[in-house]
């Protein structure tokens, strides 16, 4: 399919993928399937952080609403350190989870404004890679900065060195369910009304076993119990999403687009 | 599976529900009649639980009721994305509050019954809250298929989140062989039989027959009503 002219003025971002060096790839005889979706995913990704590059804004106002929300806690609780201690992982867990949502409500919504969607639509490979794309980006702007801010914020609350690290380890581990789960449900509300609030409703319950293992497993490191496991059964959550969402989230984009 | 095409055209739905309606109905009446006379008359209070086992007949069945009907926004949310089946979607948005208020019925019921036997309202367990996830899948259900101005968007976005939620009820049946919970085991639908003295069994499952024709008999009354809805509106834009 070749690209029609229009397709420049319109969304001149994507056109540099579609019409250049991606599309041909997609369509070079001997190129196996597996090879050439891993290009162009890294091509979709690559073309979101560039977006995110031009305006930054639109990430670290994520960051510094996760920041003040955990202040909030110590202000709200009071300042006893042992408390604090305790509840730390929770907290932060939450925080994450609530920031990871704010920005998702931005995920598909500009590309479905200003027609990038339908374009994405056209193009050849399958609308699956383009979501799997957006959620992976997503993830590497709030997700991987949050993994790196939330210990830091840890040793404000009075968390011990090796649940620091286990904090960083479960978000790092945890986070990237958030940012497909969560791209589910920005898909779904696309076009919405009140789609914000609705997005939280629908994306809050199915990151409920996220939260649970993540500050789970930095507390289970407190008690004694298994750390590993809840780490292993962290992952499986992230893996069942990985497998699962991208097809979910295409079939509403493909209903968002029609 | 039976072949429900005939049931795909509403004017067909129409005069098919409106012929099962009344009978059922009946049916409905005389089994909550016999069932509530079993649960708070005949049947025996339980040993430890006392007069509080009476809640039970009301909790269990909605509890069934509710992840029921969850299943079926899952089953019509496949039928309305496979087959496009027209009427899926109007039953989808039909089912959905009825199986809310019976996800309810199951929250308030059982913390009521549990104040005065575990001395809590509620406690955050495993299948506690998978049951109140369940509640709140079924508000999202209710709110996203209502957030479009064209019904059809909603009806099709509502079906996808269906089917990716209905991964929940297999954690609320299994919760509690999984984790510790404080809720007790499953107690009858087990592969060695029920664990349920007779006495109390048949009452239970008296209200759980009429609880399912109650379910049954507001779906349709309430499908007819979105047929009714959905013809208005578009006589309304022609």
């Amino acid at each position: 399919m070749s690209t029609p002219e229009w397709f420049s003025p319109v969304a001149p971002a994507l056109e540099k993928y579609a019409h250049g060096p991606v599309a041909e790839l997609w369509r070079r005889p001997g190129l196996a399937p597996r090879d050439r979706s891993i290009v162009t995913v890294a091509a979709l990704i690559a073309r979101d952080l560039h977006l995110v590059w031009r305006r930054p804004g639109d990430v670290t106002v994520v960051l510094a609403f996760f920041v003040v929300a955990t202040v909030l806690f110590p202000l709200g609780i009071g300042p006893e350190a042992n408390l604090l201690a305790r509840v730390a992982a929770g907290i932060l867990w939450c925080a994450a989870l609530f920031a990871s949502l704010l920005s998702l409500d931005r995920l598909f919504a500009s590309d479905y404004e200003d027609g990038t969607l339908d374009l994405l639509l056209l193009t050849p490979w399958p609308l699956e890679l383009a979501a799997l794309a957006k959620c992976a980006a997503h993830w590497i702007v709030t997700g991987l900065p949050l993994a790196v801010l939330a210990p830091i914020l840890g040793i404000a609350f009075g968390l011990p060195s090796d649940s620091l690290m286990a904090l960083a380890a479960t978000l790092l581990v945890g986070t990237p369910t958030l940012s497909l789960t969560g791209g589910l449900a920005a898909a779904l509300t696309l076009g919405a009304r009140r789609s914000g609030a609705l997005l939280a409703l629908l994306a809050l319950p199915l990151c409920v076993p996220t939260l649970i293992f993540g500050a789970g497993a930095v507390e289970a490191l407190t008690t004694g119990e298994d750390f590993a496991t809840h780490l292993a059964i962290l992952a499986a959550l992230a893996l069942v999403a990985l497998a699962t969402m991208p097809w979910a989230m295409a079939a509403a984009l493909r209903q968002a687009g029609e | 599976m039976p072949d429900l095409h005939f049931l795909a055209n509403p004017a067909r739905f129409r005069r098919f529900s409106q012929r099962v309606l009344p009978g059922l109905a009946l049916a409905t009446v005389l089994a909550m009649a016999v069932g509530l006379y079993l649960a708070l008359f005949e049947s025996p209070p339980d040993y430890q639980q006392g007069e509080t086992v009476r809640i039970m007949f009301l909790h269990v069945p909605s509890a069934w009721l509710s992840m029921a009907g969850y299943a079926l926004l899952a089953a019509l949310g496949a039928a309305l994305l496979v087959w496009r089946h027209p009427l899926a979607a109007l039953m989808a948005r039909a089912a959905a509050p009825v199986g809310a208020c019976f996800a309810l019925v199951c929250l308030l019921t059982g913390s009521l019954w549990g104040r005065p036997m575990w001395g809590t309202y509620w406690v955050w367990d495993a299948r506690l809250t998978s049951m109140l996830l369940l509640f709140f899948l079924y508000l999202g259900h209710i709110a996203l298929s209502r957030a479009y101005d064209d019904a059809e968007r909603g009806d099709r976005a509502a079906a996808i989140l269906a089917l990716v939620g209905v991964i929940n009820l297999p954690i609320i049946k299994f919760s509690v062989d999984w984790w510790n919970t404080l809720h007790q085991p499953a107690s009858v639908a087990r592969l060695d039989g029920p664990a349920i003295h007779p006495a109390i069994l048949v009452p239970l499952l008296w209200m759980a027959g009429a609880f399912l024709l109650l379910f049954i008999t507001l779906v349709l009354v309430r499908t007819e009503t979105e047929i009714d809805r959905r013809r208005l509106e578009v006589a309304d834009i022609a």
